[in-house]
């Protein structure tokens, strides 16, 4: 630092000062105000510090085991996941064949379906009214299905892998294809074949890539919520699960906020082990790395096509009964009354209001918190991109604590703090969108903060010397640098906001519900009527989250940074 | 040109209004269950004025829950469905005002458990198992004559039962077994669970599940026979050729649970008016015939005349199980998550 200034960035004026301070603010009153109630209510229900849920929690054979399962099952699908993804990824790494960019880009998609779209998909295609179970019973005459998944473990592990596959092909294939490829080929000259390759070689190279993958799907899959909500029966219950069954159903709201924190505790912890692992990912990027050839053999190749082919059953497979089954009549026709249904609102209706205006519902949301996690996000980049200042080096973790919250705590937090005055929110639509904003602030932030960071002060500086003012050199220089960053953030933030479920569950006021709100009720409703609704409503979600991925993915190739 | 689609993106996310409530709509909050003829309310609707809207928030618990946590902004205007099982929490929680309906008078005393008529009682039923009469008649199956006798291995993989924690048949049979078999001594209300897992039951999450889906007769797929469900329910499974029901329910004492749904004007109406005349429509004549075959409950106006398959079918248990909503409130959350831990883990 010399004279004061932070050398980085131009002087600021008070309005910009000002400015800063809104993420803080924002922070403050949606997310620690709402936590701070959670822990008033667990620590001191009545208003005196009572410690019970937390004995009970401890004590109780149930909670221990909700808790042991919820390790458990995430655990087991973290595994389940790496051991395919791994042979995925060398596939992805070392063979060139038609399809490759596509395939590795579609396999994105699950990560941004809503987990209600995917438990419907997976009902679709494996449950008792599913195709599979469907068409066997037509082939053989069967008066029972015989695929019995719902409500077994099987389909919460394999719902889990679904998802979690794609995250983790990509991450070891990216590791993977930077990492410098001697070490193996000195290990094949040495007389390494096969398993101890991958023992003594690949593994251990890997390990960075393989830890982080799998502490990124243990987070993910340890606080599992519609998953086993919709499809895992009311015999399986994680944290997450619990959580929401304490304060909904049997209104225990002190043990909901003791769980909560618990959960808390455990995902902060999981998640400074994570972004340990990344910088580590990060650091070891070599710039000679492997490249891919032609299957050459007839193993090869059937190595090649077995894991495309396990790429696209898993993941076409439950998307495409979803919209196959989304037209089907009960006689097995080809219908389309289950969209037409959508629009209409009968009185006798689970829902308050016609399930299409749940769509419109969910796209002001979701734009709505494009907008406010962008502009909030913006700004909390740039905050934390002062990197000289003492402050940033405690704010940069407080801006990452949102998302060691899982969005179910999120949801109960906001009814049990913004429900009073001084901030009475309950009534008002603006809760979801705020709701939303909180879970996709830190993926805005770590999309915008990386290019901000690597901006050369000295283009800025050289654009002040030729009398660009403030505002100047932030349209012309910083905007178009950052621009990529942005939009990444803003298609997270959207995907976020459309899928969000269990935040939504607990805030969404019957008049205003978002699409997956509309989804679970409708699923737990009797009737092929409902269920149809259900699917077709699904698949709509469906595509308007893919939708939005491929519009945002658009503008960036005429590129954001023109306009 | 980008920055003007920029502002209409922003303009367009910011848009949204709230809705504001209208003075001539009275909301009605209630269970998934809840269902009247569209004439009976039309009728309603255009003598009071206001239009009904109907807001159901899942089962009779979820919709206490989340109007007491919604309290200080009610979702609605009146709320229908609060029953005995949860009648404590509600009035605990401060959620109705009180109103004295002139047509209570003729309501009978048995059914009103609020001296400030918080709440007024609107029907009865009585949780009470049905059974599939072909599946018990082809297999030559006596029926259950106790609770106790479900755990024989007579009835093994045959029984449905609802999760107590979401629905509310399945709470009142909890409470049925609690008064049949106690909280202590040897052989409590614990262990008579117990023995029903070691049975195999099946526990679904709501009644419509438990019936529609899992009972033999229910309309459904269904495999299993014996169901918790509504001493009124037969009557909806008469057969159009037979004229008789393909079900009937087991009403020997002790094996039933009675409950008393509630209507309450929820306080912080703006539409105090509409919502006494409101509670007035339910206890009125029409809409006390039209609740049997709607909600396969009894009317609690002694006027209201039943219809003929429920006179017929439709049966009352002489000594159902009760129990007091004081102990039912003190006691509640503790059961249910003790069946929790018996039960379903």
């Amino acid at each position: 630092m010399d004279s004061g200034v932070d050398r980085n960035r131009p002087a600021l004026g008070g309005l910009w000062r000002g400015l800063l301070l809104a993420p803080l603010v924002f922070l403050a009153l949606f997310f620690f105000y709402p936590l701070l109630s959670i822990f008033a209510v667990s620590l001191a229900p009545d208003g005196q510090l009572n410690l019970g849920s937390f004995v009970e929690i401890v004590t109780s054979a149930y909670y221990r085991e909700t808790l042991w399962f919820t390790l458990w099952q995430a655990a087991l699908s973290t595994l389940l996941t790496l051991a395919l993804a791994l042979p995925g990824a060398y596939v992805f790494v070392r063979y060139r064949f038609p399809g490759k960019s596509l395939l590795l880009a579609l396999a994105t998609l699950p990560f941004v379906l809503p987990t209600v779209v995917v438990a419907t998909a997976f009902s679709a295609l494996i449950g008792p009214r599913g195709l599979l179970n469907t068409g066997l019973m037509a082939l053989f005459d069967l008066d029972a299905p015989p695929v019995q998944l719902e409500r077994t473990l099987a389909i919460i592990l394999i719902v889990h892998v679904f998802y979690n596959y794609a995250v983790a092909l990509r991450m070891i294939t990216s590791f993977w294809a930077n990492q410098n490829p001697r070490m193996e080929e000195a290990a094949r000259v040495l007389g390494a074949h096969g398993w101890r390759l991958w023992r003594d070689i690949r593994l251990p190279l890997l390990r960075p890539a393989i830890l982080a993958a799998g502490v990124l799907v243990f987070i993910f899959t340890f606080t599992s919520f519609g998953v086993v909500l919709i499809l895992g029966g009311p015999r399986f219950a994680t944290l997450e699960v619990e959580i929401y069954r304490q304060a909904a159903n049997l209104f225990n709201l002190p043990m909901a906020a003791s769980l909560s924190i618990v959960q808390i505790g455990l995902m902060f912890l999981t998640m400074t082990v994570y972004t340990r692992l990344q910088r580590r990912i990060a650091a070891d990027v070599v710039s000679a790395g492997y490249v891919a050839r032609r299957p050459r053999n007839l193993r090869e190749r059937a190595l090649v096509l077995a894991n495309l082919a396990l790429l696209v059953v898993l993941l076409f497979a439950p998307l495409l009964a979803l919209v196959l089954r989304s037209f089907m009549a009960v006689g097995a026709g080809f219908t389309t009354q289950y969209y037409r249904l959508l629009a209409d609102n009968p009185r006798q209706s689970v829902l308050f209001v016609p399930p299409l205006q749940a769509i419109g519902n969910s796209l002001t949301f979701a734009l709505a918190t494009t907008a406010l996690a962008l502009v909030l996000g913006l700004i909390t980049a740039y905050l934390l991109s002062r990197r000289d200042t003492g402050l940033v080096r405690w704010l940069d973790p407080l801006f990452m604590l949102p998302l060691a919250t899982s969005a179910v705590t999120l949801g109960f937090g906001y009814i049990i703090a913004l429900d009073e005055p001084p901030l009475n929110l309950r009534a008002s639509p603006v809760l979801i969108p705020l709701a939303h904003t909180l879970v996709a602030l830190p993926f805005v932030v770590r999309s915008v903060l990386p290019a901000l960071r690597s901006i050369t002060p000295s283009i800025q500086e050289a654009a002040r010397v030729l009398g660009a003012s403030a505002w100047q050199v932030w349209r012309w220089i910083d905007l178009p640098l950052i621009s990529r960053g942005l939009i990444v953030g803003a298609i997270f933030a959207f995907t976020v906001s459309m899928g969000e479920f269990g935040a939504s569950l607990f805030i969404a006021r019957p008049d205003t519900p978002t699409m997956p709100v509309v989804i679970f009720r409708l699923l737990g409703q009797p009737g092929a009527a409902n269920y149809g609704q259900a699917l077709a409503m699904s698949t709509l979600l469906m595509a308007v989250s893919a939708a939005g991925f491929v519009l945002i993915e658009r503008l960036r190739a005429f590129g954001m940074g023109e306009f | 040109m980008r920055f003007r689609f920029l502002l209409v993106f922003v303009l367009f996310a910011l848009g949204f209004v709230p809705v504001l409530a209208q003075d001539d709509t009275l909301t009605l909050v209630t269970h998934d269950s809840f269902n009247v003829s569209e004439d009976v309310l039309a009728q309603f609707e255009q003598e009071a004025g206001v239009k009904v809207e109907i807001l159901r928030s899942g089962d009779a618990g979820t919709m206490v829950n989340q109007s007491i946590l919604s309290r200080e902004n009610p979702l609605g205007d009146v709320m229908f469905g609060v029953d005995n099982t949860f009648l404590g929490r509600a009035l605990a929680e401060d959620l109705f005002i009180p109103y004295e309906s002139p047509l209570l008078e003729d309501v009978p005393d048995e059914f009103k458990l609020d001296e400030q008529n918080r709440v007024t009682p609107v029907d009865y039923g009585d949780v009470c198992l049905n059974y599939d009469i072909a599946y018990f008649e082809d297999n030559d199956l006596p029926l259950p004559e106790s609770l106790h006798d479900l755990t024989k291995p007579d009835y093994r993989d045959l029984l449905v039962v609802e999760n107590p924690a979401t629905s509310s048949p399945g709470l009142a049979f909890l409470l049925a077994t609690i008064v049949q078999f106690g909280t202590d001594g040897d052989y409590t209300w614990l262990d008579f669970w117990r023995d029903l897992v070691a049975n195999d039951v099946y526990v679904s999450d709501d009644w419509s599940d438990a019936y529609f889906n899992q009972f033999t007769a229910g309309g459904g797929d269904g495999t299993r026979p014996l169901v918790v469900s509504y001493a009124s329910s037969p009557p909806f499974t008469v057969d159009e050729d037979t004229g008789q029901p393909t079900t009937a329910s087991i009403v020997a004492d002790g094996m039933c649970f009675r409950q008393i749904e509630f209507v309450g004007i929820l306080n912080g109406t703006d539409n105090l008016e509409a919502a006494q005349q409101f509670v007035d429509f339910l206890l009125g004549v029409p809409f006390q015939e039209d609740l049997p075959l709607q909600m396969f409950v009894f009317p609690v106006n002694p006027e209201a005349e039943l219809p003929q398959d429920f006179q017929q079918f439709g049966a009352v248990p002489e000594k159902p199980a009760t129990m007091d909503i004081d102990d039912i409130n003190a006691h509640r959350e503790e059961w249910i998550q003790a069946w929790t831990e018996t039960v379903l883990r």
